[in-house]
């Protein structure tokens, strides 16, 4: 009874910390989506492409791992710069798959880039936090979860202080609201919608060296963008407390699956029962937990 | 195809929607057709032709993706899932139960409508991003179901060896009867898309395309037609994942996975989203583009990559360009090499004498 106890209860810390990691790779989604309407299905590809910077920053003689980070994020605020310029700024006003479909051709671009400009072995990134698991009463968490879950709990701060109060933020929601009036209030939407994806571009930044330093950098950790869709459905694709509430359930759902379920069915319900999940959503709830609703019914 | 016409004389939308534009269009028509079953077959070498088998499979697949994603307007991320349904259907119906291909190979294709309808049923309450995701999960729990069911998969790989196609007793083995087999079902297809799209079944796609709402008030049944869009892209799926089955011998879940939805994804992109042509075009030169790459990079890399790194250097380059052509044809040219093709021939249209 104890022992049955301890297990649930060390699944269920586990899958909070992982669901808060995926929380924190679903906000770059979900900040992009709010403002500009725009789809990212390449955002596991960031993730990885901020690994593979971060890494080979890392590797330089004496660089300190602040510098590292700091690098992976000027890196990729520019290529975000860049991309809303070049892709997206182009596709303004097409229909919606035209973006879909132009991120997915970007993933599957940044995929295939590293094999052969850096090479695709896996690298390791190391952080200073040591490995040393911290124990958290019956259950043991690596540090570098910890400092994911911390992380995620910082942005999620400093967003919602940046959406509420500050000018900048304001004008954001504004924008996300109706870009017209927005345009008529004398906002710039075309500097909202690039700062927009370079927040996007800090957050996978911040995203590639967690993950990164978790699984090593190479081009699987791009997958982890699978499970950014059932995060945010699941809370709500516009909505950042939705993104952290979708990954914490996410998180726990797949930790409790994997740990009751996969001795039956021979694994791999990790990445079965998110999707499961995500369709029940759609098919009652599409709009998410805390999504707006403004979902078209046909 | 080819012809020049001197101008527009239609005076009727039948004039307008027919096959044949032009008597001469006929001739064209005779010619490819000629070209394809009689100079082709008997003047290419095997190799040369498995990549035009390979094409010709992958045509059957892009036809049905365009039906969906480019007359309905539904994205469709999880199209080869539905191919590996109609893969392992075939293939389970061929080795357990020993049926012949011509039984085989519906029953691929209807199994597949089938779960691409139950597929498709997010379909009627959601759409653009949201049916997006639904498919990409639908892709991601076929595959997970497959690969996860022993009895549909063969156990361990999840792999099925197939026996080859047998026609009156003579078992299609070479690449030139091969050849033959998937030619016939690729014009089967090319022609019957031809005609779907000209139908009344045709024109509501493409007005539930165009506008939905619109669509709903002129009496199309939405919910019917999405969901008949979805069945009969399917179908064209789980035909294509039943001839690759049967083209490779064997059905291996390794064939039909996420990136192979990409794969055809880029195909209408690049061939043009709603045109038979397009799907035509793209499905040749996607299919085309890793083996002109492999014979354009194998002296090229070599200086700077080691044998050992060459396949995996190919196939990301592969991606690269891929995504860089997907990017490529969505800014500058939407309606992809179907739309180059229109603007060459419109050029020689008047071409001596263009003023």
């Amino acid at each position: 009874m104890w022992d049955e106890a301890q297990f649930a209860l060390s699944l269920l810390v586990s899958g909070l910390s992982i669901g808060l990691m995926y929380s924190l790779i679903a906000l770059g989604f979900v900040l992009v989506y709010k403002a500009t309407d725009a789809i990212n299905f390449s955002q596991g590809e960031f993730v990885m492409l901020a690994g593979f910077v971060a890494a080979i920053a890392a590797s330089a003689q004496g660089m300190p791992a602040i510098g590292s980070v700091a690098i992976a994020i000027a890196v990729m605020v520019a290529f975000s710069f860049a991309l809303e310029r070049i892709v997206l700024r182009p596709l303004l006003g097409r229909p919606i798959i035209a973006v879909i479909m132009a991120t997915i051709g970007l993933g599957a671009m940044l995929r295939g880039l590293p094999p052969i400009t850096v090479g695709g072995e896996t690298r390791a990134l190391p952080l200073p936090i040591g490995d040393t698991p911290v124990s958290l009463g019956p259950a043991s968490l690596p540090p570098i979860q910890i400092a994911g879950v911390v992380v995620t709990f910082a942005l999620l701060g400093i967003f919602s202080w940046f959406f509420l109060k500050s000018r900048m933020g304001i004008a954001m929601r504004a924008v996300a609201d109706n870009q017209q009036v927005a345009m008529a209030m004398g906002i710039n939407v075309e500097r909202y919608f690039a700062l927009a994806w370079a927040m996007a571009g800090i957050v996978s930044a911040l995203g590639g060296v967690i993950w990164g330093s978790m699984l090593g950098v190479d081009v699987h950790l791009a997958l982890i963008g699978l499970k950014v869709f059932p995060v945010v459905i699941l809370g709500g694709l516009d909505s950042i407390v939705g993104a952290v509430v979708g990954g914490v359930i996410i998180g726990v759902v797949e930790s409790l699956a994997a740990g009751y379920l996969d001795p039956y069915v021979g694994g791999g319900t990790k990445d079965f029962a998110p999707y499961v999940l995500m369709i029940i959503a759609l098919m009652f709830r599409p709009y998410g937990i805390f999504g707006t609703r403004r979902i078209e019914r046909v | 195809m080819l012809h020049r016409e001197s101008g527009v004389f239609k005076t009727s939308y039948a004039a307008d929607m027919a096959l044949y534009p032009l008597p001469i269009a006929r001739w064209t028509i005779l010619a490819i057709v000629v070209l394809f079953t009689v100079i082709v077959p008997w003047s290419l070498h095997e190799y040369y032709l498995s990549i035009i088998n390979l094409s010709l499979i992958a045509i059957v697949g892009a036809l049905g993706l365009n039906i969906l994603t480019g007359y309905t307007g539904q994205i469709s991320v999880g199209h080869a899932a539905f191919m590996s349904v109609g893969a392992y259907t075939a293939a389970n119906l061929a080795v357990k139960l020993g049926l012949p291909f011509w039984i085989t190979l519906p029953a691929g294709g209807l199994m597949a409508a089938l779960v691409g309808a139950i597929v498709g049923i997010p379909s009627l309450r959601i759409k653009g991003l949201y049916l997006a995701i639904a498919t990409l999960a639908g892709q991601l729990i076929i595959e997970w179901i497959i690969n996860h069911t022993p009895a549909i998969s063969g156990g361990a790989q999840a792999s099925i060896q197939v026996p080859r196609p047998a026609l009156f007793g003579h078992e299609l083995r070479t690449q030139g009867q091969l050849y033959f087999f998937l030619l016939f079902f690729t014009g089967v297809a090319i022609v019957a898309t031809l005609n779907l799209v000209r139908s009344r079944i045709g024109r509501a796609f493409v007005a539930i395309r165009d506008q939905d709402i619109a669509a709903e008030i002129i009496g199309i049944n939405i919910y019917r037609y999405k969901l008949l869009s979805f069945a009969i892209s399917s179908f064209y799926a789980g035909v294509c994942g039943v001839l690759y089955t049967y083209y490779l011998g064997i059905a291996n879940y390794e064939q039909f996975q996420i990136v192979v939805s990409i794969d055809y994804l880029a195909m209408i992109i690049i061939g043009g989203l709603g045109s038979v042509l397009g799907s035509i075009l793209g499905a040749v030169f996607v299919t085309m583009l890793p083996i002109v790459l492999r014979l354009a990079m194998e002296p090229l890399a070599g200086l700077f990559f080691s044998p050992g790194e060459m396949s995996s250097v190919i196939a990301s380059t592969r991606l690269v360009l891929f995504g860089g052509l997907i990017i490529f044809f969505l800014v500058m040219e939407p309606e992809g090499l179907n739309r180059l093709w229109r603007n060459i021939r419109n050029y020689f249209r008047s071409w001596p004498f263009s003023y």
